[in-house]
């Protein structure tokens, strides 16, 4: 029973404590720069697109709100043709971020894109690529990746040697 | 029968197998690369390692190759084995090492098998940070991608297309690390088959050159239980479809038909259905002669004033499903109904529906085929026409090997000593061509002349094995002297098999055959015929006993008929270009319903979309008489319905009775009203059947994007649409396990095997045998016996003239298929042939431009030698290059 | 029972009818201003803030939430006895807002002043318990019912314990009338006298009108939300704003019973009255910030064998004490 009165008492002194909530939005929030808000699409360090295309993105996103359409460049590359997220759906979870195999998809300390009209949640490639790295400076998978491509032909990726010549009879 | 014991339970097991088919048809998984049930046990790739006991007191055990060992009866075998487990973990990761990094930008990424391996073994780690061996790769043509980066070297490749393809293109070059599978230029695979290299390939070092075009990975492909209408063997496929576009087409295991494999034409030739310059819309030909896109209402109240108004025709085809042509004909009237072959053809199909109503029991499955030990091909160059026959051909040739190995007590399994053993002998293959075929490698014997000459060679074989047969007279003795052997080889055989097909556009052939059969069944009722027809449905069509194209054409000449209402055909393929174009001009209306511009088309005055095989439901019959239903893969965008929807719209605003609304009452229809067809209600369950109250899904179980597909033309989700003709959905919903009517198998997937050829393990009965619910469609051929030998027909014996050799391409010849650019690309300099002698008398050489009147139809093309073709022969090239509609007895002056 | 009307001139009877309707707008208003009150309440012991947005202070949430609950949809369950349904949230603001009749809020400010006015209260608030078991009976939920059934046993149970806590009060004043017994306190206000009369009071009218520690009958992590499960819109508004308006009865009675109603020095009357019953409205929100919802059986057993014997006490000591002064 005094434990009662005890606590009635305690919880009277928070009268005077200094309160916990940040009046957002005059006073806005710190964000880590892991927190899952907004998506984009970055770039790799020499500027290029990151994504391939390779939809792991859209496969792992539990409400099925990013789709991808493959193009591909005359040299082979792999690129989003169309890269489309319905925020409207997206429930941030970061999944996409973890299954993306590029760095390409990251999840940004940006939440403020509410909207009144729903069909402006649809983002194009357009609206998502940024021109930096993001969390993710110095990784390019084509530079790790064994397929050709524009400036990097077989055996310069990393950890490659030089191309097996078939014609030749030494062991 | 012996029993085996795997990690404790006993199973029963055919001894005659090894380990690892038997343990998956036990359901475990059990990890592998080299072995496949066509290709047989290798033992390469190390990765089946089981441990296996000598007997219930060996605790040890040793390592074993579960594919290399017998499943001996009271073996005992443990998979879960930590030692077992760890060396196929071990082997994965050797087998990774030079494994690029690149799954992400890899066509295969999603349906490997390497990848379901690397997971099944737990290697999902990369140890090794040394450098990797690369390669550089090769243009393989349109249909096949090369990166031989991603190769593991399980020589799978080579043994499918060597050694069960019998290509001799892809060759493994290099040694130990630099091991290299490729060609020795760049170049297109030469053999037939090479697509299957697609699915052959456990990783991704061949990959859909037509599906990375337009990639979509495979748990998001909508996909349906499809027929492949590129040739009439009817075999199974899986076409995968995304956002309303076809994007390829995948093998469907069918255990009595193409079971693991298809042809290129079939498996690249569905391009067709994406064309640009398709029909999507209603056309009418406007004011000033164009055909320009009117709204569907508008479009049918046209052509209900155009049938209405005129006297009408229909003209069915081939192509097109049983329900297409029962609406056209429904619409129409019996009576004002042909069946859209040429009047050749459907002289020769009839003859085979005649044929195999009279073998009723003996008619070979494309699967039974493989194990025959004695062939005639009669008149039919397989490898063009029904080119997936070629493969079971080659097959059949090789079951020699199997008997061979069988004596010297070799298991049937132990490929590479199987091949030793077989070497070169090869069970007969006798062929009776116009030409020199693409078999002629294992034949054992060809005969080459024009159809007169392989009608009596036929005869003659008859006559050789039964004296009650007539035999043909004057016939040269070169000709008798080879129908003895081949009536020796046949009378010696413990399964001889009758090749026969319509590519000549001669009935005689065909009666010839039925000579044959009735002859060789009176004494070896293990007796097979397996007749080829030219197109999908050609059996089906002549099931309708509706006269040819040639009786539509009369009548509007004859000034009885003003218009012409074709469904999915060409008129130009099936007749003389001048008379066609004759009567088109006389007409009042010409109303087409077709997927395709084809000529007619294009000379239409009313145009109806139809649906195609990816856009319609419909039943198909193939040669053997097995009626096999096709599901539509998507909804297409806009007006494109199915021919018998149009028919059924058409009908109701000019005020008929239609009884279907959707496909069961359309066919309960058929069935009623055409007794020859019962059975075809029976080749797919209907729509209304359900599995734990479950539809069957198009969808993988896990098709991503659902909200985001269509979300830049409106955010909100639609709607999954609701299959009224079909127990399938459209969407991921329904019953996802392994327990469904095989016909409503969209495509294979099963937990930890996503590669088709793999995940199909576990709907089969046992591995490479039947699906385990039985294999889709239904015989519909009811046997009736027309008593004796068919008399000689009369021969024309005007020596004189030049006669026509139909010479039919792979490619090229089935118009469908050629309208699809991947296929197209590989059709280039079709010529006129003729051998050497001819070419003299016709002054021409090798490579000079000939030009030949043809049926009335003027043909110019560069001309080849080729001295296989009789004397006085003409070689004329069927298809896009060179002329359709040509038969036999076409008239051709020079 | 006769409601008598101490003066019939025409006048003062339009006085009484004025003072009458402003009085009970004055409760209503109040009880509605409550919801905000306690929210920001609430907020500063949780050190957060409350609603602060709408309005200086955040008090025009009251209008913003008025607003809300009027355009919401007033859905019946098509399972529900209609009638009744219906009935039972005008029962709980008709039996609260009659309370409010007796109670004087100075010498001069009430709008009838009954001689049995504590009876009247009793009534009232026993009538009260219908609103309450009726709505859960019937919405047809499994959830209202059990929240009706609790609410009448708790209610049924409390309210003896109150009536019997008050017996003393009665007996020091020596009558129901309310005026009588806050004029008795002028000397000495009731709270020293009857102390535990006061405690039980207080917990009893807790309990009466379910506030916490005693909201079992809503117990949303047992019974989502207990007899009001199927409310909607107004009708819910009406249940909610009810149980503010029981608040502000409890406040001011214990203010009338223990703390000498209008009774101070200098002040006016009615701000000594408002001072003392805000005091009260204030420490049942500190109760539901503090106090944690005991279990059912707890909340019986601690009724029927902590609270009666204590006020059979205290009803033997008063009386006792009577006797031995008179």
């Amino acid at each position: 029973m005094l434990s009662v009165l005890r606590t009635i008492w305690m919880v009277l002194l928070h009268s005077f404590r200094k309160r916990d909530t940040v009046l957002y939005p005059e006073v806005k929030p710190y964000l880590p720069p892991r927190y899952r808000g907004r998506i984009v699409l970055t770039r790799d360090p020499d500027g290029a697109e990151r994504c391939v295309a390779c939809n792991l993105c859209s496969v792992a996103c539990p409400v099925d709100c990013i789709s991808v359409i493959k193009g591909e460049d005359e040299t082979g590359r792999w690129y989003p043709d169309t890269f489309q997220i319905n925020f409207s759906r997206c429930i941030y979870c970061g999944f996409c971020e973890e299954a993306c195999p590029t760095y390409a998809i990251q999840l940004t300390p940006d939440f403020e894109m509410g909207e009144f009209d729903r069909q402006k949640m649809v983002y194009e490639k357009s609206d998502l690529t940024i021109s930096g790295v993001g969390k993710r400076p110095g990784y390019n998978y084509y530079r790790v990746a064994g397929m050709a491509v524009g400036g990097k032909d077989k055996g310069e990726a990393v950890s490659e040697s030089e191309p097996v010549d078939i014609k030749t009879l030494l062991p | 029968m012996a029993k085996i014991t795997i990690d404790g339970r006993q199973y029963d097991v055919d001894e005659t197998d090894n380990v690892l088919k038997v343990a998956l048809s036990k359901g475990f998984d059990l990890p592998y690369f080299c072995w496949h049930p066509e290709l047989h046990s290798v033992g390469a790739c190390r990765q089946c390692a089981v441990k296996q006991y000598k007997n219930g007191d060996d605790t040890q055990g040793q390592i074993a190759m579960a594919c290399m060992t017998p499943a001996s009866d009271g073996s005992l075998f443990s998979i879960s084995d930590n030692e077992a487990a760890e060396m196929r973990a071990q082997v994965v990761e050797w087998l990774m090492i030079n494994h690029p990094h690149d799954c992400a930008v890899c066509e295969e990424g999603g349906e490997c098998h390497l990848q379901d391996m690397t997971l099944m073994t737990g290697h999902t780690r990369r140890r090794y940070i040394g450098p990797k061996r690369t390669h550089r790769n090769q243009n393989l043509g349109p249909f096949i991608s090369h990166e031989m980066n991603r190769c593991i070297a399980c020589y799978r490749c080579v043994r499918y297309y060597r050694d069960y393809a019998d290509g001799n293109d892809l060759r493994a070059l290099g040694s130990h690390m630099n091991v290299y599978f490729g060609r020795d230029t760049d170049g297109p695979f030469e053999n037939e088959f090479s697509g299957n290299l697609v699915e052959v390939c456990p990783t991704g070092v061949f990959t859909d050159k037509t599906l990375g075009a337009h990639y979509i990975r495979k748990w998001d492909l909508q996909n349906a239980p499809s027929i492949c209408t590129h040739c009439s063997l009817g075999c199974n496929t899986s076409p995968g479809s995304r956002r309303g576009e076809l994007r390829r087409i995948q093998n469907r295991y069918h255990g009595e038909i193409n079971h693991y494999f298809l042809c290129d034409r079939g498996r690249f030739g569905a391009g067709f259905t994406t064309r640009d310059d398709r029909p999507r819309q209603p056309l009418s030909r406007s004011a000033n002669n164009v055909l320009e896109p009117v709204a569907k209402d508008d479009a049918i109240a046209a052509v209900r004033q155009a049938i209405a108004s005129g006297r009408a025709i229909g003209i069915g085809s081939p192509r097109a499903s049983i329900e297409d042509n029962y609406a056209l004909r429904h619409l129409l009237g019996a009576e004002h109904f042909v069946n859209g072959l040429s009047a050749a053809e459907s002289r020769a199909s009839h003859a085979v529906r005649d044929l195999l109503a009279d073998n009723a029991n003996h008619i070979a499955t494309l699967r039974e085929v493989e194990s025959c030990d004695a062939v005639f091909v009669i008149g039919e160059d397989v490898t063009q026409t029904a080119p997936r026959l070629a493969l079971s051909l080659r097959q059949s040739a090789k079951t020699k090997h199997f008997e061979l190995a069988r004596a010297a007590n070799i298991p049937k399994w132990h490929a590479r000593a199987v091949h030793e053993a077989g070497q070169h002998h090869y069970n007969p293959i006798f062929e009776a061509t116009p030409a020199a075929t693409r078999l002629q490698d294992i034949t054992a014997e060809s005969t080459h002349g024009d159809a007169q000459t392989i009608a009596q060679l036929a005869f003659a074989v008859a006559s050789r094995l039964d004296s009650q047969a007539p035999a043909p007279s004057n016939v040269d003795d070169e000709l008798l002297k080879r129908a003895e052997i081949i009536a020796e080889t046949l009378r010696n055989a413990t399964k001889p098999l009758i090749v026969v097909g319509t590519g000549l556009g001669d009935s005689d052939v065909v009666t010839a055959a039925g000579n044959v059969m009735k002859a060789l069944t009176t004494a070896n009722d293990a007796a097979q015929i397996f007749p080829t027809l030219l197109e999908a449905n050609s059996l089906g069509m002549s099931l309708f006993d509706a006269p040819s194209i040639d009786h539509a054409l009369t009548q509007v000449e004859s000034g009885d008929v003003d218009t012409l209402v074709v469904n999915q055909n060409d008129i130009f393929e099936r007749a003389p270009t001048h008379r066609v174009d004759a009567v088109l001009k006389n007409l009042k209306n010409l109303v087409v319903l077709d997927h395709s511009l084809t000529e007619t088309t294009a000379r239409a005055d009313h145009v109806l979309p139809a649906g195609s095989f990816a856009e319609a439901d419909g039943t198909l019959i193939n040669n053997e008489g097995r009626a096999q239903r096709f599901f539509q893969v998507f909804i297409s965008e806009g007006p494109i319905q199915e021919t018998w929807r149009w028919c059924a719209d058409l009908a109701r605003a000019l005020g008929r009775p239609v009884r279907w609304n959707g496909m069961d009452d359309l066919i309960t229809a058929i069935v009623d009203e055409l007794p020859q067809f019962a059975g075809i209600q029976d080749a797919a369950p209907s729509q209304s059947f359900r599995k734990a109250g479950m539809r069957f899904p198009r969808g993988t179980h896990r098709q991503a994007a659902r909200t985001a597909l269509y979300a830049e033309i409106d955010v909100r989700e639609r709607r999954p649409e609701v299959d009224a003709d079909s127990a399938l959905s459209f969407s991921m919903e329904g019953y996802h396990g392994s327990e469904l009517p095989s016909e409503l198998l969209a495509y294979a997937y099963a937990p930890g095997w996503e590669s088709n050829q793999q995940a199909i393990t576990r709907f089969q009965d046992e591995v490479g045998g039947h699906l385990k619910m039985g294999d889709p469609g239904v015989r519909i051929m009811t046997s009736k016996d027309n008593g004796g030998y068919t008399k000689l027909p009369q021969t024309n014996s005007d020596g004189g003239g030049w006669r026509v050799a139909p010479r039919y391409h792979i490619f090229d010849s089935e118009s469908q298929s050629a309208r699809a650019p991947a296929i197209a690309e590989r059709v280039n300099g079709r010529q006129i042939t003729v051998n050497r002698a001819s070419a003299d008398k016709l002054g021409v050489a090798d490579g000079d431009s000939l030009s030949i009147t043809i049926d009335g139809d003027a043909l110019s093309l560069p001309v080849a030698i080729d001295d296989s073709l009789g004397d006085q022969v003409i070689g004329i090239p069927i298809g896009s290059q060179g002329v359709s509609g040509v038969h036999a007895a076409s008239q051709v002056e020079a | 029972m006769m409601i008598g009307v101490s003066d019939s001139t025409f006048f003062s009877a339009l006085w009484q009818g004025a003072e009458t309707i402003i009085i009970l707008l004055a409760v209503v208003i109040a009880s509605a201003l409550l919801i905000w009150l306690e929210r920001r309440l609430l907020g500063l012991w949780q050190d957060r803030y409350g609603p602060n947005r709408v309005g200086p202070f955040g008090l025009l949430q009251v209008v913003a939430d008025m607003i809300k609950i009027f355009f919401k949809e007033d859905w019946i369950p098509p399972f529900a006895d209609k009638a009744v349904f219906i009935i039972a949230p005008a029962v709980i603001m008709l039996t609260t807002l009659l309370t409010f009749a007796v109670v004087p809020f100075t010498e001069t400010i009430d709008v009838v002043n009954l001689n049995i006015g504590l009876l009247f209260v009793l009534a009232m608030s026993s009538l009260g318990v219908y609103a309450v078991i009726l709505g859960g009976w019937s919405s047809d939920n499994k959830y209202a019912m059990l929240g009706g059934l609790r609410t009448a046993a708790q209610m049924i149970s409390y309210e003896v314990f109150m009536g019997l806590a008050l017996l003393g009060v009665v007996m020091l004043a020596g009558s129901f009338n309310l005026h009588t017994i806050v004029e008795s306190q002028a000397g000495l206000w009731n709270v020293l006298t009857q102390f535990p009369s006061f405690v039980i009071f207080l917990i009893a009218g807790c309990a009466e009108i379910h506030r916490a520690p005693f909201d079992l009958p809503e117990a949303e992590q047992e019974l989502t939300a207990g007899f009001h499960t199927e409310y909607s819109g107004m009708k819910f508004g009406m249940f909610f704003v009810g149980e503010y308006a029981g608040i502000v009865l409890i406040s001011s009675l214990i203010t009338v019973l223990f703390f000498g109603g209008w009774l101070g020095p200098v002040l006016p009357g009615i701000v000594w009255f408002l001072i003392k019953t805000m005091f009260f409205i204030i420490f049942f929100v500190l109760l539901r910030a503090a106090t944690f919802r005991p279990r059912y059986d707890q909340l019986m057993s601690f009724g029927w064998k902590v609270l009666l014997p204590i006020a059979l006490a205290n009803i033997a000591l008063t009386a006792a004490a009577v006797v031995a002064t008179s």
